[in-house]
């Protein structure tokens, strides 16, 4: 699972659609792998408008990595190659290959395994 | 030939031998391929997007987040080394993504599985209702969803683009090859899109799209004039052969395959 996907994935229980605690999810013992793709930096400049900052910063100190800035780049700042070229390695070819991602407000841990995350429920949880 | 959603749910319907036919299966893979492409073209995407799928497919210069609810199928995406995200997940359970999320959704053959019910504790209506549901939440403001399904007959076919109307979507039909057994349907589905009212028109405003005939480009093949032994085609035909084969071929001038006049 990659670290963008991280970023807009929630709590698939119905009744956390409400809590504010339910995104974003946690992750727990995860196991990183670094893939190379293609540099895109119009997609970048395409979603990180979208992207949550709070929730990456939060990921981010998660799987360990250096913290990021206090606020997110935008204008001007989203014409800097280095910037971009940070962003894509940390949202694009970062992936969690083994580990968990637990919902803060239920606890329901969602395994991931081969980087395929389980999003499955049991029916009583729909 | 029975349909498949009325022989087993769908998560064990696609069991490892039933998956690896879209790994090994030519003519699977082209027909699936095809539909994502024209998928794709229905989207009309100016700029990588990000992109809902389902199955996980391949979509060319865009990042795109994959849903599947067989692990077989899964298992198939992961040996393909695709470059997507892949999630095991239920359609029919919703989209667990926040609002705003996706430029765009492709599902396709997937949504006729959601009027089965395979358990007493859910319905169609219920499943198409919450997949429609989160599926609208999930695309941003201005963006498009293409599912191309197979309904079993007009009954489903108007439950399913009623649930997307009902579930806020601006709704469109496009049926390639109609009348044919390759038909295609594809529902068209905008977000904020504004005076649609059942056709297609609204959708594809601006955009080049003519419903495909497969029985008419059949046609237009067989009506060209078939190249006689002789003559300047068949003979260019020939040489194109040969030079495949690895032969010696004289090159093309404006000389080849003419009359040569009568000497007296």
């Amino acid at each position: 699972m990659k670290v963008i996907t991280a970023n807009f994935v929630t709590c698939a229980v119905k009744e956390c659609k409400t809590s504010a605690q339910s995104f974003p999810l946690h992750f727990h013992d995860a196991e990183l792998e670094m893939s190379e793709l293609d540099f895109q930096p119009e997609f970048i400049r395409n979603v990180v408008p979208r992207i949550d900052w709070e929730a990456l910063r939060v990921t981010a100190n998660e799987l360990g990595f250096p913290t990021l800035p206090d606020v997110k780049p935008e204008g001007d700042a989203l014409n800097d190659e280095q910037t971009l070229k940070d962003l894509h390695r940390l949202l694009l070819e970062t992936q969690v290959m083994e580990g968990k991602l637990k919902c803060g407000n239920c606890g329901h841990e969602y395994v991931i395994k081969e980087g395929i995350a389980n999003f499955l429920l049991p029916s009583h949880l729909v | 030939m029975s349909r498949p959603e009325d022989q087993l749910p769908p998560d064990l319907f696609y069991n490892d031998n039933e998956s690896r036919k879209y790994t090994t299966s030519s003519r699977i893979r082209n027909i699936q391929a095809d539909m994502t492409n024209r998928a794709l073209e229905l989207l009309d995407l100016k700029s990588p997007s990000l992109i809902l799928d389902n199955p996980p497919e391949d979509g060319g210069p865009h990042t795109w987040i994959g849903m599947d609810i067989s692990p077989s199928m899964l298992d198939v995406a992961l040996q393909r080394e695709v470059e997507g995200d892949l999630f095991l997940a239920d359609i029919g359970q919703g989209v667990p993504f926040r609002p705003g999320t996706f430029d765009a959704a492709i599902s396709i053959s997937a949504i006729q599985w959601l009027c089965n019910a395979e358990t007493s504790d859910v319905s169609p209506e219920g499943r198409l209702k919450r997949f429609f549901e989160g599926l609208y939440a999930s695309l941003r403001r201005g963006g498009r969803a293409v599912c191309q399904f197979y309904p079993k007959n007009d009954v489903q076919r108007s439950m399913i683009s009623g649930a997307a109307i009902k579930a806020g979507f601006g709704a469109g039909m496009l049926e390639d090859d109609p009348g044919t057994k390759n038909g295609k349907i594809y529902l068209v589905l905008t977000v904020g899109g504004g005076g649609l009212t059942g056709d297609i028109t609204g959708v594809v405003n601006g955009m080049d799209v003519n419903v495909l005939d497969a029985r008419r480009k059949a046609m237009e093949v067989n009506n060209a004039r078939p190249a006689r032994k002789g003559d300047r085609a068949w003979i260019m035909k020939k040489k194109e052969q040969m030079e495949r084969k690895g032969k010696v071929v004289k090159q093309n001038s404006k000389y080849t395959g003419r009359k040569r006049r009568i000497a007296f």
